[in-house]
């Protein structure tokens, strides 16, 4: 039987606001423990949250940014709980009244766009953290953490792969870099997602029981948790086991998902609206102000890559994941750089290059009007595209133009007629039983003798003349 | 005349005259509280060292022409407000140890403006109560009689205020917590309008309901200490951006034809008959006054305490989750996270407290939610309405602000119920978010204070002021002291 894969993201997001959602401490990452702590954000008696204003304008970017209507009231609430690093035994986040709702973002998979629906994004304040080793019987909490904003992103339950859950997540990460609003780094915990899964039967209506996937602390492990996940479910459906709604922890030493609690085991969080804070009502104007405000995002820049370059929606897709990326493209072709080339190039040798150096294109050293040039060097037949990659390396590691580079090294394009042919005639009278059995019909040795010609001529020899020469020649 | 028995305003011309200093002013008042507390047990803490201190540096401000509103006066708070460096135990052994490192936003304000610190008094646990029988440090007499309870929960500060072992203090009132006490002892209490008055520093109980507010000997004494506390905080987001009038301003002022509303729903089977015909007197006394009676009606009242004790209970079972003993206050040794965490608050709060916080869990869990707190909120929202509805008729409301006088300790310990229907009068005001006051309006054939209750509009209290005071300058109860 065929399943179809159900799957609804929650995706955590720390907010970049210098101060916390409900007090004036730091929101730094890695200061030594409780060094950024004040009586509201350790939950001392008789304090009270000041809402940051900040917070409230990412979150309403955000949710623009993903189609979302911005709610005219809204509310905080409090969910119930206790835990050492939660100090006031409740966490104040929102629950009857999102700030955000009914929104979508658009993914692109096998050069087909895909539409995901957001259900809602909405706030609260980041936990802080338990430490255990060093404490002997005991465990220590760090409060740093504690209060630092959160948006909290929730998908439909629109997602039918874990390819898609991975473009779904690289595409919230996009936006939210675009937006400036959260370092989308999975690793240092900024971004956290957790999954509701589910398998039915294709064709089935009503979606099956689904578990809920949690601690999924890096991008890799988006689509494996995923993938082992729908495995284990429908093998248990197969073999007639009933799936058991719970609550599943990514352990990715192992691979596997981990029992971690029943739904009978599910806290009841008692939320109820927070009394300590009054509701939000965002201004009109103001939210006008903030449309107005947002960048270009990545999906109309997609379209207009496409529909103003010219280029498939994968290249598209890829360079518009990251502003800068997208901006570093646009900037080459403003410089001359034929579009599908920088693509290319980009998608190529810089990336490669990038992560070989493990650069960001922020701290990229190559300028992208120097890719440019390079292109314009092989289009006129200064050197070849062979060369060109040597060029590129040197340009990405000097900071040099790609013509001081092939001056420098002699990497000038050999298209002297009669300084090839010399090469080629020497190259034929030194194979004669290669030049025998292509005149006998073996025509892929053609490809040996332009590899011996460019090994002469250390790859300068103009590959168009040289095929000519070699055509002419042999037969 | 002793200083300590002296309101505000008389010491303040006294001290500003230079007849007396405020160091003599302060020593006066601890003279006092040497010689009743040991019968009255108002306080939880005494700061007289940090008194003598103030008071000193006070007299060299008033010296230096420096003068300011409270320059000398000496002042009890009720121990849930936060004081920078001082013990802050909300009568609970859960805080027995707290100190804080901060200072409420009232504290603060009440220092700039030179007061001096007498010292932290006592509460029923967390505010939970109306009698104080449920301070986890001990109990406090009403000053009337020794035998009985001061009311509460803000029942260590109105007795301080009547004992006079303080020139005024500072309370709480989250269902009637300030104005019930204030009446069973013979004081004025105002409960403002919520919002009025900043939170910041208060230890929540019910943080919708929750208002700071004055006890004074007389009604000029609480409109002056208004003026002083209230006004937005930006550390308390519920404090409302309302300007703040000079409430002494209304003091004095005549009350000929100010419309008051007698609700008769306040008027009740099982009223005292004595708090009955004292508070009908009243009333035809504002009648003399030039006021004008009307009968109205505020059809939910009946509705007030159960509505209180869902949405009450909800709030204080979150508020007081914060007590877990992980990070300040008492912690009882165990093995394990949740052994520590349940031992910590069975051994650490009282039976009061965790009888409301199982009633606030209850009624916030997940299929009873509805039921009980969100049926809540939609009666308050009638209640409050009740008032709106009323307040388009008259100018202020009144009522008798409790149903009996002080009763005896252990009276209503046993059935709680009994315990909260002390509050059946001052409830619904809380849920309304408006404002009241208790003044003395007469004494039993036993010698207890009776107390009237006046409840304003939203932010109005200076019509309730306006109306206590011309009632109060028109008989003398607020000039009877307790025979200590």
């Amino acid at each position: 039987m065929k399943y179809e894969v159900v799957i609804g993201l929650e995706v955590h997001a720390q907010m970049l606001t210098d101060t916390k959602i409900f007090c004036g401490c730091s929101t730094k990452f890695g200061s030594g423990p409780n060094t950024q702590t004040c009586p509201v954000c350790i939950g001392m008696p008789g304090v009270l949250p000041v809402f940051n204003k900040k917070a409230l304008e990412f979150v309403i970017r955000t949710g623009l940014a993903m189609n979302c209507d911005i709610s005219a009231y809204s509310r905080f609430a409090r969910k119930n709980y206790f835990y050492p690093d939660l100090p006031k035994g409740y966490q104040i986040s929102q629950y009857e009244h999102p700030i955000c709702e009914h929104g979508h973002i658009e993914i692109v998979l096998d050069d087909k766009i895909r539409r995901i629906g957001i259900t809602r994004i909405h706030m609260e304040e980041d936990a802080g953290k338990n430490i255990h080793e060093g404490a002997g019987n005991y465990s220590f909490v760090d409060l740093n953490r504690t209060g630092v904003p959160l948006m909290e992103i929730v998908s439909e339950p629109d997602i039918r792969s874990p390819e898609e859950a991975s473009e779904y997540m690289k595409k919230i990460r996009a936006i939210l870099r675009y937006l400036g609003v959260c370092d989308g780094n999975m690793e240092e915990g900024s971004l956290r997602c957790d999954a509701n899964v589910s398998v039915r039967p294709e064709g089935q209506n009503e979606f099956g029981t689904r578990a809920e996937v949690k601690n999924i602390n890096s991008f890799r492990f988006v689509e494996k948790a995923l993938e082992y996940e729908i495995k284990r479910q429908i093998k248990r459906v197969e073999n007639g086991d009933t799936i058991i709604q719970e609550t599943r922890l990514w352990n990715s030493a192992k691979g596997v998902t981990e029992s971690m609690r029943s739904k009978e085991e599910a806290h009841d969080y008692r939320y109820f609206p927070e009394p300590d804070l009054a509701p939000i009502i965002p201004d009109r104007a103001w939210i006008d102000e903030i449309k107005s405000s947002l960048p270009e995002l990545p999906d109309a820049k997609r379209a207009r890559f496409v529909s103003g370059f010219g280029l498939p929606e994968y290249d598209a897709d890829l360079l518009t994941s990251e502003r800068s990326l997208a901006g570093w493209f646009e900037e080459a072709v403003g410089a001359g750089g034929q579009p599908k080339a920088v693509s290319n190039w980009i998608n190529g040798e810089l990336s490669r290059l990038l992560n070989d150096t493990n650069q960001t294109i922020d701290a990229c050293p190559l300028r992208p009007e120097h890719l440019a040039d390079m292109l314009k060097l092989i289009d006129n037949g200064t050197i070849s595209g062979k060369i060109a990659k040597t060029v590129f390396k040197e340009m990405y590691v000097s900071g040099k133009d790609a013509e001081t580079i092939v001056k420098e090294k002699g990497l000038l394009q050999i298209s002297d007629e009669s300084a090839i042919e010399k090469a080629v005639d020497d190259i034929i009278a030194n194979h004669p039983n290669e030049v025998e059995r292509f005149r006998a019909g073996e025509e892929k040795l053609l490809g040996f003798f332009v590899g011996q010609v460019m090994k002469a001529t250390k790859g300068k020899a103009n590959p168009k003349i040289l095929n000519e020469l070699l055509k002419k020649k042999l037969t | 005349m002793e200083l300590f028995s002296l309101s505000i305003s008389e010491l303040r011309s006294m001290i500003d005259k230079g007849e007396v200093s405020a160091s003599e002013v302060t020593a006066s008042v601890f003279r006092r509280i040497n010689a009743v507390e040991g019968r009255i047990k108002a306080y939880v803490t005494l700061t007289g060292d940090k008194a003598g201190e103030m008071a000193e540096k006070a007299g060299g401000e008033i010296a230096a022409g420096r003068k300011k509103p409270l320059s000398g006066i000496p002042m009890a708070i009720k121990d849930n407000m936060c004081t920078k460096g001082i013990l802050t135990t909300c009568a609970s052994k859960i805080l027995s140890n707290f100190i804080p490192p901060y200072e409420s936003t009232v504290t603060t304000k009440l220092a700039a403006n030179g007061y001096v610190l007498t010292g932290k008094t006592n509460l029923d646990e967390f505010a939970m109560g109306s009698s104080t029988e449920n301070s986890g440090l001990h109990e406090t007499s009403n000053p009337w009689d020794i035998e009985r309870i001061p009311g509460g929960s803000s029942g260590g500060s109105a007795a301080a205020v009547a004992a006079d072992e303080c020139i005024a203090a500072l309370g709480s009132d989250t269902g009637g917590s300030i104005r019930q006490p204030a009446a069973l002892c013979g004081v004025v209490g105002l409960k403002p309008t919520y919002g009025r008055v900043s939170r910041y520093g208060l230890v929540a109980f019910a943080s919708s309901l929750d208002q700071i507010g004055p006890i004074t000997k007389n009604v000029s004494d609480s409109a002056l200490l208004l003026n002083i506390i209230s006004g937005r905080d930006r550390f308390d987001s519920t404090s409302a951006p309302v300007e703040a009038p000079d409430f002494t301003s209304f003091i004095g002022k005549d009350i000929k034809g100010l419309k008051i509303g007698i609700p008769k729903e306040y008027f009740i089977e099982g009223m005292d008959p004595e708090v009955d015909k004292s508070v009908k007197n009243a009333v035809r006394k504002l009648e003399s006054l030039g006021a004008i009676p009307v009968e109205v009606s505020l059809p939910h009242t009946g509705y007030a305490v159960a509505t209180y004790y869902v949405l009450a209970t909800s709030e204080a079972s979150s508020n007081l989750a914060r007590y877990d003993g992980v990070k300040y206050g008492f912690r009882a040794e165990a093995g394990e996270l949740m052994e520590m965490y349940m031992k910590t608050r069975a051994q650490g709060f009282g039976a009061e407290v965790k009888r409301r916080i199982m009633l606030g869990t209850f009624t916030l869990s997940s299929g009873y939610y509805d039921a009980y707190y969100r049926k809540a909120q939609q009666v308050r929202t009638l209640i409050k309405k009740d008032f709106d509805d009323v307040f388009g008729l008259v100018d202020l409301v009144v009522t008798p602000t409790t149903p009996t006088p002080a009763f005896k300790f252990g009276e209503k310990t046993a059935d709680p119920m009994q315990m909260y229907l002390a509050d059946i009068f001052t409830i619904s005001v809380n849920l309304a978010g408006v404002p009241a006051i208790s003044i003395p309006c007469g004494f039993t054939s036993g010698n207890l204070p009776v107390g009237l209750q006046m409840i304003g509009k939203h932010f109005d209290e200076g019509t309730i002021l306006k109306a206590a005071y011309a009632y109060e300058q028109s008989t003398e109860w607020h000039m009877r002291k307790p025979d200590l």
